[in-house]
């Protein structure tokens, strides 16, 4: 089945200064141009597979090093880092050679993100590049791509990618005279919020309900189907081929210590020019939104952002002067996440909002844990009550009660990204939340 | 000790199934099965050929019915219960049928600040087909209200069967969608 656009991409990918040195672009190259995902494409434009053809030179363990020395983090949300987490995988001993698999997590499902749409859909040979370089720094056998269900109009693309790359000899048996075997498979979700969880991701993977396991063992110890795995967003798997071309010291130097490289910004919301922005890690959060996306698309002043995707607590005014990088958006009482940053003007009703995001929660949780299942319904239903004029006084104490009995209490962080919302904006916009309850109406309406 | 009396919940015991639509087809062709074999022995273990081949029957008969599922689990030599679970766990597995063509609004947070509800009942008024329930009398419309389609930047947007897809749908957009699928430009559910 041939996916099809129904018209060119309206979406932004560039901005003024993009592709200069101070903005480098790494992961958006070419994005918006149609042809752009071919192999010819990648490797005339793009200087593709080069990177490649430096790994597969260098022993395992030195490509592994050069990520390290990269510092570069995990982009699909906990900014685990990406040198390390290779680092876990175990190594075959003269007794025992093991089956390892690597596992790319192309669930992109975090409301706010649509930044690895971008990449499958333009640039797959660069996460198929930086698929074999990880695979051959771990000495995988077989790597997977999950791919969420509704993306299906872009599967066929990928599958294209990867056969071009088959062709080529990158991918297959005896890779560029090495003697190492390494290929790709796709794998096709089927609409589960979950499956982004790692773990949920693998149960997915081999054929079962996606719900998350319980760990230790970690995936590094016992993954897909019970072998080593290791698994990476997309954008994290797209970044290593850049790492392998300028060098693990020199990407470095690009963002903050600690927090290096690029990453992709998803804009969305009430925003001028919203879109995704590839920018250095560390920019004020008020340059990205007011400078780069031209402020509020309303002409109204913004009120709140969530900073790092759906699951992260919310900001207000007096955190809009915030650095995006990882650690200092932890401090500031939120979480980079996976770089999706929601704008919202200050006619939007937080209760409404919350309330929708929170029936999200409540519709995907996977009903494995108790807290997390029952707890999001109940935040469901008690905000249901507050936005239709039907909250009673003690509904915000009731509310308040429920976080504190979800966090930290379930095999997998759903439950703690569906608490982080309500929890930041009962402290927030309080204020609304006991306007909606005392006046039965909203406060937006009435400013 | 005196129990209170429980009440009688149907006539029908309540085998999951019983609950689920019947479908009009009841057999895998044998090239679905062969379809669903080749792709179960691409991956380590052939129960990983549980979610591709439920897409395969899904497309065969429309939707999963416990027919189809129960063909799926005789396909892969695995157990019912098992293809069951997966079946009813994933949203994109439809246990009851949709319209020849099932349009789907993201309405969550980006989409609702760009009028995805606006998008969602103009789509509702102008096909007839009410969000959530099953398709319209003629059997050509269905919609429903999806999660995010990781197209925040470019909301609200409106996904049609599998394939299509489009963004920024303002209802110029919608409708000019609307008349290519009354014009068979895009190819129906299952094709």
């Amino acid at each position: 089945m041939a996916g099809i656009r129904t018209k060119p991409d309206p979406q932004r990918y560039s901005f003024e200064g993009f592709g200069s040195a101070k903005y480098p672009n790494f992961m958006l190259r070419g994005a918006g141009d149609l042809d752009n995902w071919t192999l010819e494409a990648y490797r005339d434009k793009w200087e593709g597979y080069q990177a490649l053809g430096k790994a597969l030179k260098l022993e395992p363990a030195a490509v592994t090093a050069e990520v390290k020395l990269s510092d570069l983090r995990g982009r699909g949300g906990a900014g685990f880092r990406t040198g390390l987490k290779w680092g876990f995988m175990p190594k075959d001993t003269p007794e025992r050679k093991l089956t390892r698999y690597l596992v790319c997590n192309a669930d992109e499902g975090e409301p706010g993100t649509f930044k690895d749409r971008a990449i499958l859909e333009y640039n797959p040979h660069q996460l198929i590049e930086g698929m074999i370089i990880a695979a051959w720094a771990m000495q995988c056998k077989l790597g997977f791509i999950y791919v969420r269900g509704e993306f299906s109009w872009l599967l066929d693309k990928l599958e294209a990618a990867i056969q071009q790359a088959r062709d080529a000899g990158y991918l297959g048996r005896d890779i560029q005279g090495t003697g190492w075997d390494f290929d790709l498979l796709t794998y096709r979700g089927a609409g589960a919020y979950i499956c982004g969880e790692e773990t949920a991701l693998l149960n997915s993977l081999e054929g079962r309900r996606g719900e998350p396991r319980v760990k230790p063992p970690f995936p590094a110890q016992a993954g897909a189907f019970g072998q080593p795995s290791t698994v990476n967003n997309v954008e994290t798997l797209a970044a290593v081929p850049v790492i392998l071309r300028i060098g693990g010291a020199q990407y470095a130097r690009i963002g903050l210590p600690g927090n290096t490289g690029t990453r992709i910004f998803c804009l969305s919301g009430q925003i001028k020019r919203p879109g995704l922005y590839e920018l250095p890690l560390g920019l004020p959060l008020d340059f990205i939104m007011n400078d780069l996306a031209g402020g509020s698309s309303t002409g109204r002043k913004i009120k709140a952002v969530i900073p790092g995707g759906a699951s992260a607590p919310l900001f207000d005014a007096k955190d809009f002067d915030c650095p995006m990088d990882f650690d200092t958006v932890k401090t500031r009482g939120s979480m980079a996440g996976s770089g999706g940053i929601i704008v919202m003007d200050e006619d939007t009703c937080i209760v409404n909002l919350i309330l929708r995001l929170t029936r999200f929660y409540a519709e995907e949780s996977c009903g494995q844990c108790t807290p997390c299942r029952e707890g999001c319904n109940w935040m469901e239903m008690i905000l249901n009550r507050i936005e239709h004029g039907q909250g009673r006084p003690d509904d915000l104490a009731l509310l308040a009660s429920l976080p504190p009995r979800i966090n930290m209490r379930t095999l997998c962080a759903l439950g703690d990204a569906a608490c982080g919302p309500v929890e930041s904006a009962m402290a927030k916009f309080r204020d609304e939340f006991e306007h909606h309850i005392s006046h039965k109406e909203c406060l937006c309406a009435v400013r | 000790m005196n129990h209170p009396q429980t009440p009688e919940t149907s006539e029908v015991p309540l085998a999951p199934g019983m609950r689920l639509p019947l479908s009009r087809r009841t057999r895998l062709s044998e090239e679905a099965v062969a379809e669903i074999r080749a792709v179960a022995a691409k991956y380590p273990d052939k129960l990983a050929g549980t979610l591709p081949a439920l897409y395969i029957a899904q497309r065969e008969f429309g939707f999963l019915s416990l027919a189809a599922m129960k063909e799926v689990a005789a396909a892969l030599e695995v157990p019912e219960g098992h293809v069951y679970g997966v079946a009813t766990f994933y949203t994109m597995f439809k246990k009851r049928p949709v319209g020849r063509f099932h349009l789907q609004v993201c309405t969550n947070v980006c989409c609702a600040l760009n009028g995805a509800y606006e998008l969602l009942r103009r789509a509702a008024d102008k096909t007839g087909a009410a969000p959530g329930e099953g398709p319209t009398g003629d059997g050509m419309w269905s919609l429903e209200e999806v999660e995010c389609l990781a197209s925040c930047g470019s909301a609200p947007c409106l996904q049609v069967n599998e394939a299509v897809f489009d963004e920024f749908v303002d209802e110029a957009r919608l409708e000019a969608i609307l008349e290519a699928c009354r014009r068979g430009d895009y190819s129906p559910w299952g094709e």
